[in-house]
């Protein structure tokens, strides 16, 4: 069958729709660049925010927790969810309907009451507040998401290939790592990048259960704006937009290798 | 070596439904398999043959019961440890490996040399007609070429008992008949026990040396193609595999190995050979194959022959089926077409009166279920 072409009216109405996206993401970039300190009118082209940016100790640190937050939270949650996953997939159980809709509750509850839940029960177990606090948070939130994107991977997942493999002599460890694993394998690493997205630009619940000197990016960003948005904070956010850009590349790349 | 390659003792396996009762898939059966048997499971969706042949791949453990493989009980032995590997119904191959990973899995499994390894798979790659597609990914493969690199990957194990869980069940027609054959040479040639399940009764009677037919988790009967189709001993059988004719009716005589059943609706005796148990009064049912009955313009026997009306003509090139009507009982008929004439009055024609004979030695009268 022939596809047909979008009509005139709906690419213009496309086109305002992407305009309307993308044009504050577009100024934003284009000032990080621009000479003026105010965000009000093009002067000329400088690379200067960038080296104010990377002379910041302040950025640097953040950057440092933020990453370190995002990496271990990203493994230890894709490791938890994958297993919660397969769990799910190949057992029934009494009150198997409640554990899987309690699973995707934090999904869905608002990040400010996560984050006062969370900030409350570290009080209530006297649990001084810093990047610990953070990750084990950070952890705590992904795992749903993981859960959520490798189940949906698992979906139509023929187990009688585990048997197979079995048949031919493997044991469950050798079944696992040599054939469950492999096959599952792009959608724990889909959910393992929404986790490490999600965990890198996550404020809220960030901002609840920090401590002094475990300042991230987004919080940093949130106390430089306080006044004015500044170039250098344009300079940040291109560098974050480009790297989720990336990353979503590759998710879109991992997801089509596979289907 | 023991006598049996495989043998089943009254092995049980029940299930727990999801709304917590118990279904029985496997109800009290018995089989032995022997050393190089070509043997198959036969019987209609859902009566249990998957689940037998996952008890002897250890997938399953019975309920109650015992599974014998090579004379060992094998009790809930692990299926890597046990000697035998299966094809699997959806083939199950490894998305992520090539044809050679595949292949090469079950060795590498047992620790044989990286050369070895090679040579052999090399070799049963050839056997299944799959050389110089080691690299291919199964995704790039037709439907029968995965047939036969799971075939090949079950094979290179060089198990004692291949089992095979309806391994043609996806593939069309032609290539299905084709793989039939191939499959029976190959097996022939590798000298494995084969246990092959199909619900397909013509491909059952094409490939095997032996077969159960089974129903609602029991097997019912258990032999050669002939015996099954010239000799079933139950109404189910001897309705499931190929076609047949009923007649209902009560034993009058048990005599020897023959019977004599009244048949209300002819209002007569009819004569066949009687089948183990058969009681005097007990209610019955004559069973004789469209093939085997003669049509003619007069009576030919005093007994066991019946006055008819054709009711019925079509000609289908090697035969002609013809179906007669006594008193409302329809009954079919298959006549060989042994002459080449386009002369049509050779043929039977529509309410043609004619004679039917059913010879005692072609009519079987079993039980009624
Ligand atoms: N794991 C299972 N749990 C519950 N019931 C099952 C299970 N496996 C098979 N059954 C039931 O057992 C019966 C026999 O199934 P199966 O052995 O697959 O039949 P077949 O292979 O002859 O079609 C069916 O009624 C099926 O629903
Ligand atoms: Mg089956």
């Amino acid at each position: 069958m022939r596809e047909k072409k979008p009509s005139l009216w709906l690419r213009l109405v496309s086109l305002l729709i992407y305009a309307y996206i993308y044009i504050p993401i577009i100024i934003l970039i284009v000032f990080s660049f621009n000479t003026q300190k105010l965000n009000v009118r093009w002067e000329g082209f400088t690379l200067h925010w960038y080296e104010v940016l990377f002379n910041d100790a302040n950025i640097g640190l953040a950057t440092r927790n933020t990453l370190l937050i995002a990496i271990t939270s990203t493994i230890a949650a894709t490791i938890i969810g994958t297993m919660a996953a397969l769990a799910l997939q190949r057992y029934r159980f009494p009150g198997y309907t409640l554990i899987e809709s309690a699973l995707y509750i934090p999904v869905i509850i608002p990040e400010v009451v996560m984050g006062i839940s969370l900030l409350a029960f570290f009080a209530f177990i006297q649990f001084s507040l810093g990047l610990l606090t953070i990750t084990l948070s950070h952890i705590s939130f992904n795992i749903p998401f993981v859960v959520l994107v490798v189940r949906a991977r698992l979906h139509g997942f023929d187990k009688s290939i585990e048997e197979a493999a079995k048949d031919l002599g493997a044991n469950e460890i050798i079944t696992f790592w040599r054939v469950t694993l492999p096959t599952i394998l792009p959608g724990v690493l889909s959910g393992a990048l929404l986790a490490f997205t999600l965990s890198l630009d996550d404020y809220v619940i960030t901002y609840f259960t920090a401590g002094p000197g475990s300042t991230t990016l987004p919080l940093r960003v949130f106390s430089m704006v306080r006044f004015t948005v500044t170039p250098e904070v344009n300079a940040l956010s291109t560098i974050w937009i480009f790297t989720v850009f990336i990353m979503m590349l590759i998710n879109q790349l991992l997801t089509r290798s596979n289907t | 070596m023991s006598e049996f390659a495989v043998e089943l003792r009254d092995v049980v396996k029940i299930f727990p439904t999801p709304e917590g009762g118990e279904i029985t898939a496997v109800n009290h059966i018995n089989m032995q398999i022997k050393h190089g048997e070509f043997f198959s499971m036969l019987g209609p969706s859902g009566c249990g043959k998957t689940t037998t042949l996952r008890m002897i791949a250890g997938f399953e453990w019975p309920t109650s019961g015992e599974v014998r493989i090579d004379g060992h009980v094998i009790g809930r032995t692990p299926p890597y440890l046990r000697p035998v590997n299966t094809v699997f119904q959806s083939y199950a191959l490894f998305q992520h490996m090539t044809v050679f990973q595949n292949v090469a899995f079950g060795l590498e499994m047992e620790r044989i040399r990286k050369d070895e390894i090679k040579r052999r798979v090399g070799e049963v790659l050839e056997m299944v007609k799959l050389g110089g597609m080691e690299h291919r990914k199964p995704q790039q493969l037709s439907g029968g070429q995965q047939q036969r690199v799971a075939l090949a990957r079950a094979l290179v194990k060089r198990p004692k008992v291949l089992l095979l869980d309806e391994p043609l069940g996806a593939l069309d027609l032609k290539l299905r008949k084709e793989m039939q054959l191939e499959l029976k040479t190959l097996q022939e040639q590798v000298g494995i026990t084969f246990i092959y399940v199909t619900h397909d009764q013509e491909e059952a009677l094409i490939m095997s040396d032996r077969i159960a037919v089974m129903n609602r988790g029991k097997a019912l009967q258990i032999g050669t193609p002939v015996e099954i189709y010239e000799r079933p001993t139950s109404q189910f059988v001897a309705d499931f595999i190929g076609e047949t004719n009923f007649l209902y009716g009560t034993v009058r005589f048990v005599e020897a190995d023959k019977a004599s059943v009244y048949v209300p609706v002819l209002d007569s005796e009819v004569i066949g050979l009687a089948t183990a148990g058969l009681t005097v009064g007990q209610k019955a049912v004559i069973s004789i194959r469209p093939e085997k009955i003669r049509i003619s313009d007069k009576p030919i026997l005093t007994k066991n022959c019946f006055s008819a009306r054709v009711t019925l003509i079509a000609y289908i090139g090697s035969d002609t089926r013809v179906s007669v009507d006594i008193n409302g009982q329809r009954i079919n008929i298959w006549e060989q077409n042994k002459i080449s004439s386009l002369d049509t009055n050779i043929y039977y024609r529509e309410n043609q009166e004619v004679w039917i004979t059913l010879f005692p030695e072609n009519t079987l009268v079993l039980p009624e279920e």
